[in-house]
């Protein structure tokens, strides 16, 4: 029953070419992140500019594509300042908080690698099979939230370090945002798991291989819900309150120039890959789909997982140019109110459904009843929360006639 | 030299599985550690200083900063850190439990509904409370 699974690299004996496939693959995440975040920067201002019919970054490279390396160099050469009043040591520190956490977290994302058809998802290199990923352990999505929750430090300490004003309102509502939506994000995986059984990512892969993504499987719920979560977690439009602009300058990093800001706008499009990658592993396949021509057969799962990254990547720009952002009260109200009561309920019934399946219950009993008794739930939720605004509504009323009278 | 390398050899080969797998997201850390401190470094190397006391003052929208910064702020929202807490150590208890689902069959069920009903009854205390409203 007990199914670890691991890099099948890592289970014989370490000689000298394991530890050079394990540097190769380091070296390529490495180099394949750079260059990816460099691409993401620029897909998102070319986009953006196509939506607000501009042209966008057009000058540096064909189709403007070397912006983000223009960009980049730029700021290597502006002068970089330490406030007067900061606290030295944290505002140093925070970039590597920062960046470190949104580098390391790539880690345990399968992009390759074939494990339809009963394949394992190993490649052979050097005559020793390994997966496609850096690292496979076997709570590789905890993991992936513990980094997360690092991530919340960078931007805290750096808000807090700066010793300014708008930094720190920036890095509080930057910490209780994500906190909020972390708790919401950690639940709607949940119910991925009950299918997967295991929480490492290339077991999470290869439980989805013939074609019963987890999409459907866990009844596209717990997706939406992850995705909404993720937006707000990568501080995103139209969940941007931690830099928005036109009520606190720049948020966390106002006090940040040069390279240093810089390396936290590099954190912030490391996330949002990941973030696309872990949603796109979790829910969509990871890099199974068909595998068209057998003589490159090992292209085509890399080929469907940036595929799908990619859509990804365009929903958020996408995201961006459409929705407006979101009022503080509304966005805590989506969190706590909705999202975590939402994936919780629907996590309970997804796992009674397949208890029930074990136990040869009639699904047509089943999903009635769980309906029910979930939109009883989500009644009497809805019926609160107007409650509580109406008489949030009156009292403030009273008060303002309250005033009125001592005016 | 060679003593070190023989050691480190055999110590890996001793490491078990679980622990190998870890090494490698150790060294992806390292780069990671290693690139930042390669941007600062170059950046330190290539970057101007020119440095005037203006320069070092807070931005506050171009005026001068008012009041002294490290000035207590009243943190409203660290009830919802609390929650937080909550919340993650929940998952955390319930993260093994949907990855052996089968195994506890319809007792962990059941048990985890009653889990979730207690969490849930501490969510609602907070929302009576007027806790979750963003003052």
């Amino acid at each position: 029953m007990m199914i670890i699974a691991s890099d099948p690299l890592l289970s014989s004996d370490i000689g000298f070419s394991v530890v050079a496939i394990m540097l190769l693959k380091v070296v390529i995440a490495f180099a394949l992140l750079m260059v990816s975040v460099m691409l993401v920067i620029w897909f998102e201002r070319k986009i953006v500019a196509d939506m607000h019919n501009r042209v966008g970054p057009s000058l540096a490279g064909p189709w403007g594509i070397l912006q983000t390396l223009a960009d980049g160099i730029k700021l290597f050469f502006k002068e970089d300042l330490l406030p007067e009043r900061a606290d030295r040591v944290v505002f140093r520190l925070a970039p590597y908080l920062s960046l470190v956490p949104a580098f390391l977290s790539f880690a345990i994302v399968p992009i390759g690698g074939d494990f339809t058809n009963g394949g394992d998802g190993t490649v052979s290199i050097f005559g020793h099979r390994t997966l496609l990923q850096v690292a496979d352990p076997p709570v590789g999505i905890l993991l992936f939230l513990a980094l997360s929750s690092i991530a919340v430090y960078g931007v805290m300490l750096a808000g807090w370090s700066s010793g300014s004003k708008y930094p720190l309102l920036g890095s509080v509502r930057a910490s209780a945002q994500m906190i909020s939506y972390e708790a919401a994000l950690g639940l709607s995986m949940a119910t991925v798991f009950l299918f997967s059984g295991t929480l490492s990512t290339s077991g999470i892969v290869s439980g989805q291989a013939t074609w019963n993504w987890n999409l459907v499987s866990t009844g596209f719920i717990p997706f939406i819900i992850f995705v909404i979560a993720g937006t707000a977690e990568l501080n995103r439009p139209p969940f941007d309150l931690v830099e928005a602009e036109q009520e606190l300058v720049g948020g966390f990093h106002t006090e940040y120039s040069s390279i240093r800001f810089a390396l936290f706008f590099l954190a912030e499009f490391m996330n949002m890959i990941t973030m696309s990658a872990i949603a796109v592993t979790l829910f969509l396949g990871g890099p199974n789909g068909p595998i068209l021509i057998k003589q490159i057969a090992w292209v085509w799962p890399i080929l469907w997982f940036f595929l799908k990254v990619m859509a990804f990547l365009f929903t958020f720009v996408w995201l961006r140019a459409t929705l407006p952002r979101l009022r503080y009260d509304q966005l805590m109200d989506l969190g706590w109110k909705l999202l975590i009561p939402a994936s919780l309920g629907w996590f309970l019934l997804i796992a009674a459904l397949n208890i029930g399946e074990d136990r040869g219950w009639s699904t047509f009993l089943i999903v009635p009843i769980g309906l029910i008794v979930l939109s009883l739930a989500a009644l009497l939720l809805n019926g609160a929360i107007k409650k509580a605004k109406d008489s949030s509504l009156h009292a403030a009323d009273l008060s303002e006639i309250s005033e009125g009278v001592d005016q | 030299m060679a003593l070190l390398i023989y050691q480190r050899e055999t110590g890996l080969k001793t490491m078990s599985e679980f622990l190998r797998n870890w090494l490698t997201v150790l060294i992806f850390g390292g780069v990671g550690i290693l690139l930042v401190s390669v941007f600062l470094g170059l950046g330190s190397l290539l970057r101007p200083s020119r440095d005037t006391p203006q320069k070092r003052i807070n931005y506050e929208s171009g005026v001068d900063p008012q009041g002294d910064m490290w000035s207590q702020a009243n943190i409203r929202y660290y009830v919802f850190a609390l929650m937080f807490v909550l919340f993650d150590v929940e998952a955390v208890f319930i993260f093994p439990w949907a990855a052996r689902l089968e195994v506890y069959g319809l007792f962990g069920l059941v048990e985890m509904f009653i889990f979730i009903f207690i969490l849930a009854l501490g969510l609602l205390y907070a929302w009576r409370k007027r806790l979750l409203r963003w003052v």
